[in-house]
């Protein structure tokens, strides 16, 4: 792996059994994520873009492949191992926000870094709350907070251990056009600050957003399109490796 | 930080169900007053009975004319106990006081006023042996007891019953069929149950033998004191010796009488209130052990409905041993606080509560014992609960509505 290549996917398969029969979620999935890309993943439901993305943020490991992350092998570990790379490494925002009901904006971003046991959480959280401008609201519940204000409360969490991705499941999903736009916006600017940014979703408009889209379907990558930045016209590139 | 976060996360998810947090707390405050109080009774009560033997006079050793080891039942056959054996005893080093003693339950009247007790025939030192005082008159001397003098003195609640408020020294009373002259009054000591040291009368044991009882040699019991509790073990060895050479026992023979020493007494009686308390706390116990399982089912509960917390905090890289121990702090709390409340109001009960003569007597090594077994049931119960909070999948828990 170069020095640009942040993480590495091999051959990657993952099976499901459910009830009597076998679902092949991911076949055979080769993927190469650079530093400091922002990339989108779609794909119809049940195209594996869920598997693809829990296995990403190392909730979930395959079958068989591998999987780089940072420079280590993750694809073999699990339990408190990943649950460790998961602190490290990912930060994840989700379409429903899920922040802590009963925690305050700032021990919402914080608790990760109690959790690697940190001592400057306090300060960093801050500097996180800052960073997605809500340095005001850092001792409002999130049933005080606007669904924007939420879902960057959940993006300060995911930045604030400094990760080596963050993994954004329908970051929009759950946001008026405008409010989407607004957190879109987020993320180039944190894309353009250095972070690595994976997008899963099935909006195309919000895939047009990220330089690079792969698409999903049946549990191969079928198409990968790069986007000119920022609202140009895309230009489409059929993959190859789709057979 | 993350214990105060953790703290902190618990207090609110509680303050979020009050009145499922106080329901739950309840029954860990019922268990543990339940504790408190009947360990508290309990010590009362081994209090109240050590008390009692304290108070009947200090290094007392008593002697019985039977050995309940060779003949449960006094029968005839052994040596009785004599006045010669108890003056014998007093020869013995280290013993300050002899009392030879015979007892009888009889009626005892003044003028139209009538109360039966207990009559006790003694020498002058039985007084001093059980550490009664005389609060009018005084005690009969030797000399009484020599010239086989009919005086007598009673206990306070027997001059009560007889003259009421009028003097009782100088009157004359009618024990059985016999008369005696009244020549002091006992200081009120304080009922114990079943014997009332301060209803009975005291007569010279000459006196008693001669004209009350019918009989001339055998006593009830010898009572005598020992200057020093270091003292006892080493006199009532040389009182049994001396005792087996006037009954003319040989090597082999058993004991044909029976010497308890207070220590003795206080230790038995130690030991039978330490068992009451123990079991009086074991029955209390058991709520304590429902309360635990109170607060089994709400943690259950909670874990069920805070699965998506999980799935969370697991997801933003919680190990398994951070949900475990999240929980457990959880379970802690809630039996802990319970506990506390449940110390507050075991004390306020044992205070209340009087069951009969004895009332509660709170130690802290019960509220500490109290508490840790809060806490000890809190990691107990809610250890199952969080085990299955730490075990969940991330995943779907995070898919969890």
């Amino acid at each position: 792996m170069g020095q640009r290549e942040l993480l590495e996917m091999t051959n990657l398969t993952k099976r499901y059994r459910i009830g009597d029969t076998d679902v092949l979620a991911l076949d055979a999935v080769d993927l190469v994520i650079s530093r400091g890309e922002m990339l989108a993943i779609t794909g119809p439901s049940g195209s594996g873009k869920s598997t693809l993305m829990n296995i990403l943020g190392c909730l979930d490991t395959a079958n068989s492949g591998s999987y780089m992350l940072a420079g280590e092998d993750v694809s073999k570990l699990a339990g408190d191992q990943l649950a460790a790379i998961r602190n490290r490494r990912i930060g994840f925002v989700f379409q429903n926000f899920n922040l802590l009901p009963r925690l305050s904006a700032l021990e919402n971003v914080e608790l990760p870094l109690l959790y690697a046991g940190r001592h400057d959480a306090r300060t960093l959280a801050h500097a996180a709350l800052t960073t997605v401008g809500l340095a005001d609201r850092t001792h409002h519940e999130p049933n005080q907070l606007s669904g924007g204000q939420r879902q960057r409360v959940a993006i300060a969490r995911a930045l604030v251990t400094d990760p080596a991705i963050i993994l954004a499941d329908e970051p929009t999903g759950n946001l008026d056009s405008q409010v989407g736009r607004d957190i879109l916006d987020l993320f180039h600017r944190l894309n353009q600050a250095g972070s690595t940014i994976i997008i899963v979703t099935h909006d195309h408009e919000v895939a047009r957003h990220c330089g690079r889209e792969v698409q999903l379907r049946d549990g191969r990558i079928v198409a990968e399109v790069q986007h000119a930045p920022q609202h140009q016209p895309s230009t489409t590139k059929e993959a190859t490796a789709a057979a | 930080m993350l214990f105060w976060t953790t703290i902190k996360i618990a207090l609110r998810s509680m303050l979020a169900n009050k009145l499922r947090a106080i329901l739950t707390m309840l029954g860990m405050i019922i268990g543990v007053a339940a504790v408190i109080a009947m360990l508290a009774l309990g010590n009362g009560a081994k209090k109240r009975i050590l008390g009692w033997v304290s108070r009947m006079g200090k290094n007392t050793i008593t002697i019985f004319p039977h050995n309940p080891k060779i003949a449960p039942v006094l029968n005839g056959s052994a040596d009785p106990l004599t006045i010669g054996d108890a003056r014998a005893i007093l020869k013995i080093p280290h013993v300050k006081y002899v009392s030879p003693v015979v007892t009888a339950w009889q009626p005892v009247k003044w003028g139209g006023n009538f109360t039966t007790c207990n009559i006790v025939g003694c020498a002058p030192t039985y007084i001093k042996i059980h550490d009664f005082k005389i609060q009018n008159g005084a005690m009969f001397t030797d000399y009484d007891c020599q010239d086989i003098a009919s005086v007598a003195v009673i206990g306070p609640e027997t001059a009560e019953r007889l003259f009421g408020s009028q003097d009782a020294i100088g009157r004359t009373i009618t024990v059985s069929t016999v008369r005696f002259k009244v020549v002091g009054v006992l200081v009120p000591k304080g009922r114990h149950g079943w014997f009332d040291p301060d209803n009975q009368v005291l007569l010279p044991y000459t006196t008693a033998m001669t004209d009350l009882m019918g009989r001339l040699v055998a006593l009830n019991h010898i009572d005598l004191q020992v200057d020093h509790a270091a003292n006892l073990n080493r006199v009532q060895a040389a009182a049994q010796n001396v005792l087996r050479l006037n009954h003319s026992l040989i090597h082999g023979d058993e004991d044909d009488f029976w010497i308890s020493n207070q220590l003795q007494v206080l230790k038995m009686a130690n030991r039978i209130g330490g068992a009451f308390t123990l079991f009086l706390g074991a029955v209390a116990g058991i709520s304590l052990l429902v309360g635990g399982i109170g607060i089994m089912n709400i943690m259950l509960v909670t874990v069920t409905e805070r699965t998506r917390e999980i799935g969370i905090r697991k997801a933003i890289g919680a190990r398994r041993r951070d949900i475990l121990r999240q929980f457990l702090i959880e379970s802690m709390i809630i039996s802990l606080l319970g506990g506390l409340v449940g110390v507050g109001a075991g004390i306020v009960a044992a205070h209340y509560v009087k069951f009969r003569s004895f009332s509660g007597h709170v130690e802290p090594s019960m509220v500490f014992l109290a508490l840790s077994i809060s806490a000890a049931i809190g990691i107990f119960f809610g250890y199952y609960p969080a085990r299955r909070a730490a075990a969940l999948n991330p995943i779907e828990a995070l898919r969890y509505e």
